[in-house]
């Protein structure tokens, strides 16, 4: 257990997340997909959980709500939200706590019912939860409103009648109508066009402010975490290796994952021509990560070290955490520097 | 036949109609576009904007549906003029394909080694042996280990950046003389995606061959491409050498979607511009400009004509805009 002491760690905490290990089984072989994960969010709070894929992101975010396939996985460590444990719950109390704690999905198309109307798609949830049949109605409508659709436009429709950014808006609506505290967005724009993905930030961002929601953004895309995110976590091979706010992670990121992740974005900006660089990626299995940093057989800084001892998390002089023994101090790479 | 001073690839005012059960879908209209020997250029645009059509009209293999009009040259041999398998033929020989998804391109149940080396036994008629030590020259030359090990893997023993490098290397069978990547890089990790970017870009540069990029990603193509066009409504709506493009968009669709896009290099929280309502339904006549509705500086007239291709030649741009933005110059240093 992490001492709760360690300052990136917060007492007054909506939702906190200890030691988080999950572990899928397949066969004989067991895959240790997420790998002591601590991290905290506030009330009001957007935390953005990057890193490639298989880093453990998703998997962190299911867990949180308890959305791991029972059969082939097991979890440890804690998750307190609103001070109850997330993981003791017995179903029924389950049920309660997720009408405040809820999630977006990638494709919001696959988790619409393609039979039923937007209306009630949105008022799904409020069912569940038992509310009464007028004030459904009326959330309803204030829900659409507030992702900017009108019910009496798009309330009748069906979801194979939805652009893709209306359909992303109806799931955010359906969210919103439970008047969540903490909702889990799991690449809630990446299917999405530019100029459709820019109208669902923006969105996000402006319901983050009224309602005061907490939000955990879980994203590859590190520009649009920026965009979004109060305080970041860089995963990697299922553990956190760079948490702080996200300015110091992006102006001044500690850990060379990060690095070479804001290196590899690419940005609209064209007056030098990049240069191509040879060194190609080499991505370690999952299911035999290496000793040590798991990040040394792709680290340019690694050192015997790093082999031999994992580095903890430990905090960089500009403020954010990072577990690295040679941690970058040099301003973060500038896209024309790169390559 | 072929003329040598002629561009690479010339496309001229090509169109596509699709009959569809409600109507004819206008998936391209009078698109046109050059692109010289060892070039690249950077195709962009969203969903629907009809680049991928675009890429499969002049590669011939357009659905049947799809009344393409327009020509085609190659090096100065028209391909529109050709019978399907003569072009086949043709196209097969000089044009490389990568596409975005590497597992609906490769046949799972075949040797890695054999799918690259395939085009190259049936266009350059190799031998058995000769085809086989192209592709393990290519498989090496793409960054795949062991590559003698893995001639004989199937696609499902590689990750997907590896499986992407595959279909590279397969592409490159041909020695062709254009490579089109059509969202090669779209389901990678950003790291990989850099990587696979730097690959094409480094054979690019080596074997001189023409490339055109083709994403959503403006992104992508800067500073990595020499010219960039880009789509909308299956126009081109601006076309223009690329640094001039994205120090200086002209058409405001253009602007608004550099505008649109959230950046690594900006701070936290900045309200991003917009882009209000849908792009054009094919479907749905079009007399102006297709950006019209959505356009913040649209005048009735950009509702009603398609406003005239303007030519400035210092940046070898073309635009087709009423109202478009003020040309910014270029900063003193920048060279051409």
């Amino acid at each position: 257990m992490l001492p709760t002491q360690q300052p990136y760690l917060r007492a007054d905490a909506l939702l906190s997340v200890r030691n988080l290990s999950v572990v899928f089984r397949r066969g004989q072989q067991t895959l240790e997909a997420v790998a002591g994960v601590s991290f905290d969010v506030r009330r009001g709070e957007t935390v953005g959980l990057v890193g490639e894929s298989g880093s453990g992101k998703t998997t962190t975010g299911r867990a949180i709500l308890r959305l791991l396939p029972k059969a082939n996985s097991s979890m440890s460590g804690t998750i307190t939200f609103s001070g109850q444990d997330v993981q003791a719950m017995p179903a029924e109390q389950l049920r309660a706590a997720r009408r405040h704690l809820q999630m977006i999905f990638q494709d919001p198309m696959s988790s619409f019912n393609p039979r039923r109307t937007v209306s009630d798609i949105v008022a799904e949830g409020l069912v569940i939860h038992g509310v009464d049949r007028t004030e459904i109605a009326t959330r309803v409508d204030s829900a659409l409103n507030d992702v900017g659709l009108s019910a009496a436009l798009v309330g009748g429709r069906r979801p194979h009648q939805l652009s893709g950014g209306q359909s992303q808006r109806v799931a955010i609506a359906r969210v919103l109508a439970l008047q969540p505290d903490l909702i889990v967005c799991d690449e809630p724009v990446a299917s999405l066009d530019v100029s459709v993905q820019a109208q669902v930030i923006n969105l996000l961002h402006e319901i983050r402010e009224t309602k005061r929601l907490a939000l955990i953004f879980i994203s590859h895309d590190l520009a649009v975490v920026r965009h979004i995110s109060d305080r970041v976590a860089v995963m990697y091979m299922g553990k956190i290796v760079e948490i702080g706010e996200a300015e110091h992670v992006f102006s001044r990121p500690a850990h060379p994952y990060t690095w070479k992740l804001l290196e590899a974005v690419p940005v609209p900006e064209a007056s030098v021509k990049l240069r191509p660089a040879s060194v190609g990626t080499e991505i370690p299995s999952p299911a035999n990560p290496p000793s040590g940093c798991r990040f040394r057989t792709r680290c340019p800084r690694a050192r015997e070290l790093c082999a031999d001892v994992e580095p903890p998390l430990r905090p960089m002089p500009h403020g954010q955490f990072a577990a690295c023994h040679f941690p970058h101090e040099e301003p973060a790479p500038t896209p024309l520097s790169a390559g | 036949m072929s003329d040598p001073d002629a561009p690479l690839l010339d496309v001229e005012d090509l169109s596509c109609d699709i009959d569809t059960p409600v109507g004819v879908a206008r998936v391209l209209r009078n698109v046109s576009l050059r692109l010289a020997q060892g070039r690249t250029l950077g195709l962009v645009g969203e969903s629907g904007s009809g680049k991928s059509m675009l890429i499969k009209s002049i590669l011939d293999l357009a659905p049947r549906a799809a009344r393409v009009t327009g020509r085609v040259m190659f090096e100065g041999v028209e391909l529109t003029g050709m019978r399907a398998a003569e072009r086949r033929k043709f196209v097969g020989r000089r044009v490389g394909v990568v596409l975005q998804n590497p597992m609906t391109s490769l046949n799972p149940v075949v040797h890695v080694g054999r799918q690259i080396e395939e085009s190259a036994r049936y266009h350059l008629k190799l031998s058995k042996a000769q085809a086989r030590e192209v592709a393990i020259d290519l498989m090496a030359r793409v960054g795949l280990p062991d590559p003698r090990d893995s001639y004989s893997h199937y696609p499902h023993q590689f990750s997907g950046g590896m499986k992407q490098r595959v279909t590279i290397a397969a592409a490159l069978a041909c020695e062709p003389d254009l490579l089109i990547a059509d969202e090669a890089t779209t389901a990678l990790d950003v790291t990989v995606q850099k990587d696979i970017l730097d690959l094409l870009q480094m054979i690019q540069e080596e074997r001189r061959m023409s490339m055109i990029l083709v994403t959503h990603n403006l992104g992508i193509v800067a500073g990595r491409t020499d010219e960039v066009a880009v789509m909308y409504g299956g126009r081109i709506v601006e076309t223009a050498r690329t640094n001039a493009l994205f120090r200086s968009p002209r058409h405001r669709y253009t602007d608004a979607l550099l505008a649109a896009m959230p950046r690594a290099d900006h701070a936290a929280h900045t309200t991003l511009r917009t882009i209000a309502g849908q792009p054009p339904d094919p479907l749905q006549p079009l007399a102006g400009c297709p950006f019209a509705p959505r356009c913040p500086v649209a005048e009735a007239r950009c509702a009603d004509s398609m406003p005239p291709t303007t030519f400035e030649a210092a940046d070898a741009r073309a635009f087709a805009c009423y109202v478009p933005r003020t040309l910014v110059a270029p900063p003193p240093a920048e060279v051409h």
